[in-house]
């Protein structure tokens, strides 16, 4: 990569923008250009096999593994707008495949390069060029994995305070977990729905008007608490916000003003 | 055993969250442990450094144990005290039976998770003893007929009027109402006759110093020491990992264990218990034992839950996980409870029985962020989950559920296809709205939140027709 040329980042979309939201991965996509990297989207890309990875299925995992590993390895980035799939990749793929001596070397060079979105943009790309409006009261969750295993909690309040129009205010109990889990929040529904409303308790209090997050699965599930009757907040992708292409929230349908059943 | 009821959990689970008293407890309780060592821990700057000097130490002493060990108990011999080695917990029982000899005698007794990990009391009243708790949570539990349910406060569960309650039902007075003080001064009342008048006394350990052979016992009512003092004879219960080598080492684990475990910079009492009564001392026990417990513990040292091995049982894990947070201690069923718990659980009890503890939780890893040595929780939890997959321990349903994804996700095209299938379906069933209350297979889901709409098609396909 000479100085000029632009860094080639693999956008990994994950299963869960794949399905539900497409809109954070286009978002995702825009702002990647915006920080002046060229955007390819391998289509043979799936899930990053979390699910199997702590449900307990190792050889699942490891297969699903071993095909990124394939799949990303030709990029210079490989960036994702979830935390959580960062995470694994970076921190727990080298040891799911560290017994592979064909995939050793190329999984610790995935893990090295990967990235989640807002600390792709924030560290490594030093990305200051927001250009989005959105007139709200916002408070940030922070998901765990992305918190605890890649660090993210500066870069994406960086990048908001940018935002025009948005003031960020801080909830109580910001980095504790959401109840989502993954497989969790179907398996224990009790404990999960617990969880979820201690969230969206804490989102009321703080009075913001929307909620912002990196990670899909706990949005889905802040989203479907508030939804069944924990507030008024509206819940968004940060990228969504930082590439100023939201629509309607999660949960909401079109031209709903929110709310409604 | 108890652990013949932990398939029993999603309805302990429902009983916990449905009971109001112990959710204002368990409210009360968490918001206080995490403040109190959010400020104790702030307050030194080279925290991280003693996490990492801690955990160093504790590994070289695993590495080494059987050295440790031996050094240890000639220590605790040639200090006038008497060592026994208990492979399991029923010859622990015993040793502490045989020590405590013919009935009738009175036993005042310390905090100590080990003897409720061998289930001493049980066994202490059937040859005839009587067993008072001198910890004032543990006594708290014991009035009330039930077990710790954290191990460093026992009756966190317990809310002020239910223990005012439990004491004018005991101790026959006629007044109800008082504040915390009062409480503790008509417990220490109580409690005072007992030292006064007991034979023996039997404590735990929060540490064994190689170098001298001393039992370290950390308290904040100091009930230990009058434990320790008073009783012609001192029991001491420890399990084999609690060994350091040397006092210097013992500075950073107590400086680590008072803020971790309580926010305080030091425990109010902290004591070495040297060993018997010599010529010319002014206290002390005239016989002193050790009982050095086991119980799966050196198994552990050669397997893949040897890093478990660390714990110093601060409690700093159960005090920062949402899901012990929301159940308490008592859903586990089981002697130790939380994060920790749901590790050790299943290789005491077996993974069979106790398999939906290290499956309630959701890897947060805020409990390994807190932990003072730095115990990769979340990921022994993960490897009793991988376990149990090999073993087909776990629902063929959900089992199924993960084959089929597997499956899927290697074929991106079946994939894609499936995927769009599925879109359709909840789009068409949706409809203009932007969730849903009920969908099919998705109950667990919808139980207790709407399950947001997919906008349509997947991300995939639409970028793959140009769409930017
Ligand atoms: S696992 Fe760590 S945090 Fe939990 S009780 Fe043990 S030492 Fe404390």
């Amino acid at each position: 990569m000479t100085a000029e040329s632009k860094p080639g980042v693999g956008l990994f979309v994950t299963c869960l923008a794949d399905l539900f939201r497409p809109t954070v991965a286009f978002a995702a996509a825009r702002l990647l250009r915006a920080a002046g990297c060229t955007v390819t989207v391998p289509p043979a890309q799936s899930c990053c096999g979390q699910p199997a990875y702590n449900s307990g299925d190792a050889r699942g995992a490891r297969r699903i593994a071993k095909r990124v590993v394939e799949v990303f390895s030709p990029y210079d980035f490989t960036v994702a707008p979830s935390g959580s799939c960062a995470a694994i990749i970076r921190e727990h793929y080298p040891a799911l495949l560290g017994d592979d001596p064909g995939l050793r070397e190329k999984s610790q060079r995935l893990a090295r390069r990967t990235y989640e979105l807002t600390t792709f943009l924030a560290d490594v790309r030093n990305f200051t060029a927001v250009d989005a409006a959105f007139n709200c009261t916002a408070t940030y969750h922070d998901s765990c994995a992305g918190l605890r295993e890649c660090g993210i909690h500066r870069q994406p309040r960086r990048l908001l305070q940018q935002v025009r129009g948005l003031t960020l205010r801080e909830m109580a109990d910001s980095d504790v977990c959401c109840g989502f889990g993954g497989t969790f929040c179907v398996k224990y529904p009790d404990i999960s729905a617990r969880m979820a409303g201690d969230k969206a308790h804490a989102i009321a209090q703080s009075g913001a008007d929307a909620v912002l997050g990196g990670d899909l699965g706990c949005l889905l599930n802040i989203a479907g608490r508030i939804k069944r009757g924990g507030g008024g907040a509206r819940v968004f992708h940060v990228a969504e916000v930082l590439a100023g292409m939201k629509g309607a929230a999660i949960g909401e349908g079109e031209g709903e003003g929110g709310g409604a059943k | 055993m108890r652990a013949a009821a932990q398939n029993n959990f999603p309805r302990r689970v429902q009983v916990a969250l449905g009971n109001e008293t112990l959710q204002r407890a368990l409210g009360r309780a968490r918001a206080g442990f995490q403040d109190k060592r959010r400020r104790a821990v702030g307050q030194v700057a080279e925290f991280e450094r003693m996490r990492r000097a801690a955990k160093e130490i504790k590994n070289h002493t695993l590495t080494h144990l059987d050295f440790y060990l031996e050094k240890f108990a000639d220590a605790v011999r040639a200090n006038g005290g008497q060592v026994h080695w208990a492979r399991t917990a029923g010859e622990a029982r015993d040793i502490v039976v045989g020590i405590c000899g013919a009935g009738g005698k009175k036993i005042a007794k310390g905090k100590t998770m080990v003897a409720e990990e061998i289930e001493l009391n049980p066994a202490l009243e059937k040859a005839g003893h009587e067993v008072t708790e001198t910890d004032l949570g543990e006594y708290i539990v014991q009035l009330a007929g039930e077990a710790p349910s954290h191990i460093i406060a026992p009756a966190v569960h317990k809310t002020r009027g239910e223990v005012l309650e439990l004491f004018a039902r005991h101790h026959g007075a006629k007044k109800r109402g008082g504040d915390t003080a009062a409480i503790v001064a008509e417990a220490r009342q109580v409690l005072r006759e007992k030292f006064t008048g007991a034979d023996i006394g039997i404590t735990g350990a929060n540490f064994l110093i190689a170098e001298t052979g001393a039992s370290v016992l950390v308290t904040n009512e100091g009930n230990g020491d009058l434990c320790s003092c008073l009783p012609p004879v001192h029991i001491v219960t420890a399990a084999i990992e609690k060994v350091l080598p040397t006092l210097e080492d013992l500075a950073l684990f107590l400086r680590l264990l008072g803020r971790s475990a309580t926010g305080q910079e030091i425990s109010n009492y902290t004591t070495l218990y040297a060993g018997a009564k010599r010529e010319g001392d002014a206290d002390g026990p005239r016989e002193f034992h050790l009982v050095l417990l086991d119980n799966g513990r050196s198994a552990m040292l050669g397997g893949e839950f040897r890093d478990m091995l660390r714990c110093i049982r601060c409690g700093a894990c159960l005090n920062h996980c949402p899901v012990y947070g929301s159940i308490g201690g008592h859903a586990y069923d089981a002697v130790y409870s939380g994060p920790m718990g749901a590790v050790l659980t299943p290789l005491s009890a077996g993974l069979r029985v106790a398999r939906d503890l290290p499956n309630a939780c959701t890897l947060n890893g805020r409990c390994r962020e807190v932990c003072p040595v730095d115990i990769p929780l979340p990921d022994l939890l993960r490897k009793h989950r991988m376990r149990e997959f090999e073993q087909k321990l776990g629902g063929a349903r959900g089992r199924l559920a993960l084959v089929l994804w597997a499956f899927f996700a290697l074929r991106p095209r079946l994939y894609q296809a499936a995927a769009g299938a599925l879109l359709y379906l909840l789009k068409k069933t949706a409809g203009r709205r932007g969730a849903l209350r009920k969908f099919p297979l998705a109950g667990g889901w919808t139980q207790s939140r709407d399950l947001p709409v997919p906008e349509g098609k997947t991300f995939l396909r639409r970028w793959a027709r140009g769409e930017r």
